[in-house]
């Protein structure tokens, strides 16, 4: 399965207009990140694609089929768009209990065991009757996964899902649609503006900036290699601790960059993926590049 | 007793019909992008504002059997509005749409686009997503729809009075016996029929704002 997207539609944003114009391939199970400020059009994409906005020009071809054709007039409803979408906020619907959420969404009886599936995958087991206003921030995200994935769609778009979560639910939330991934291949596109996230969970990522993509590929090549930075002191967040030797190599998400760093057994000791650490140097000896 | 039963038969039969009519048109008000909504929205409201008897002058004119209109509905389909039942009804409906809608205009736009977009995600139909999303959801604004459209015809007077016509058990309405009864100086007769509809109408309504005060808790 391929997906191409190319896209043009005009944005209003507080730097004044400015076009949304996207040029995507993207092929069969990848899981895909697309990165950069707020504003830059990173939800007006997945919604492309959900068919929740139409682009003003452009077309979007899923699996050979048009979905989407400025020209020739094609435009396939929303509900005709095998998607799976989970967005921002919380959208369960409020008059059904978690479970009953599962089986609107569930439109073939031959899915019916998936509910139950997808229940004890993400831990949802002991929640099932609860209406939505009795889950957690987290829980009702899981529960939007699980409902975006009853329907087997062909991809699935993650618009910030995580963002409004405190960081222990956000950690949990990234194993669980770790997991999902690992188990399904399931083409998915994920919106996000948190680097370790996307450390974590993509293996390739685009960066958006103003209605632009300026530079994509792995998550290492786009997101390391620049790490001349001029400030002593950095707080930041552990993405993979790994164990070379007697060395450890602890690799850090550092305001927008990601760094390795070299640690002894000892300064490792209680640190784990996610935790919060000061990277700091004492005898330091700061490079000065001419760069003009 | 009578017109008191003729007077609910009436409010129930049109209650009924507005929320046929109503839930469609609510609807359509709230979601379409018709560049003419605004001019659908004025003559859903202009009951509010007109005096009863214009609007029942004119739905005599037109239902009138003189006329074309009612020529045509008498003589081709053995149908007479003016002066009967129907009449009322029709009458009734019309008078007591901008009950209805607006309510329930109100409980669609107010209610969440996410809810609306996560269900279409899902694969449903906008029927689909009508029937089991939006509508469980705007309770109450269906039953402030229901109550204010069955309160306000059994508080009907000009209009029915004009295309009805004040028939003993046809069209004679309780608010067109305490006319009457006025009118003849029996005032024991106009207080009773009077009694009768202040008690109902407040029950009715108590029994309302108490439901839509437990409805807006499980919100």
């Amino acid at each position: 399965m391929m997906i191409k997207i190319r896209c043009k539609r005009q944005m209003h944003t507080h730097q004044g207009e400015e076009w949304l114009d996207v040029d995507l391939n993207i092929s069969e199970g990848e899981f895909i990140a697309i990165f950069g400020e707020s504003g830059a059009g990173k939800t007006t994409i997945l919604r492309f694609l959900a068919g929740l906005i139409l682009p003003q020009e452009g077309f979007i071809e899923v699996d050979g089929e048009i979905w989407y054709d400025s020209r020739c007039k094609i435009n396939l409803p929303v509900n005709s768009r095998k998607i799976g979408f989970v967005f921002q906020e919380n959208n369960l619907f409020p008059h059904m209990t978690a479970r009953q959420n599962l089986e609107y969404a569930c439109s073939d009886r031959k899915y019916q065991g998936d509910i139950d599936e997808w229940i004890s995958v993400l831990g949802l087991k002991g929640l099932e009757d609860q209406r939505p206003d009795k889950l957690s921030g987290g829980q009702k995200q899981r529960v939007a996964l699980a409902r975006a994935l009853i329907r087997r769609p062909k991809m699935l778009l993650l618009d910030e899902p995580l963002s409004d979560l405190d960081i222990h639910s956000r950690l949990k939330l990234q194993d669980e649609i770790h997991k999902v991934y690992t188990k399904t291949r399931i083409t998915t596109i994920l919106v996000s503006h948190d680097i370790s996230e996307i450390f974590k969970l993509s293996n390739m990522v685009f960066v958006l900036e103003r209605g632009k993509i300026i530079k994509f590929g792995s998550p290492e090549k786009v997101f390391v290699n620049n790490d001349l930075s001029g400030k002593f002191k950095f707080t930041g967040e552990i993405l993979e601790i790994h164990q070379d030797g007697v060395l450890n190599i602890l690799t850090i998400s550092i305001g927008n960059q990601v760094t390795k760093v070299i640690a002894t057994g000892e300064e490792i000791a209680g640190l784990s993926i996610g935790s919060k650490v000061i990277v700091a140097a004492k005898a330091f000896n700061p490079l000065i590049l001419k760069t003009s | 007793m009578q017109p008191l039963f003729l007077t609910f038969q009436l409010a129930l039969i049109v209650t009924i019909i507005l929320l046929i009519i109503g839930v469609p048109l609510a609807y359509w008000i709230a979601f379409s992008k018709s560049r003419f909504k605004y001019v659908i929205e004025t003559l859903v409201s202009m009951p509010l504002v007109l005096p009863p008897t214009v609007i029942g002058f004119y739905l005599l004119i037109a239902f009138s059997p003189q006329y074309f209109f009612g020529h045509f509905l008498e003589d081709i389909l053995g149908v007479r509005v003016v002066f009967s039942f129907t009449g009322l009804v029709i009458g009734s409906v019309i008078f007591s749409l901008p009950f209805m809608v607006n309510p329930i205009k109100a409980g669609f736009q107010n209610f969440p686009l996410t809810l609306i977009e996560a269900s279409l995600c899902l694969g449903k139909t906008p029927w689909q997503t009508l029937r089991r999303v939006i509508l469980p959801n705007i309770k109450p604004a269906l039953l402030t729809g229901m109550v204010m459209a069955f309160a306000h015809t059994i508080g009907e007077f000009g209009v029915v009075l004009m295309i009805g016509g004040n028939i003993p058990g046809q069209t004679r309405l309780a608010s067109m016996v305490i006319y009457d009864e006025v009118e003849a100086l029996n005032y024991h007769t106009a207080g009773f029929y009077a009694l009768v509809l202040v008690l109902i109408s407040f029950f009715i309504l108590l029994v309302f704002y108490y439901l839509n005060r437990k409805a807006l808790k499980i919100f």
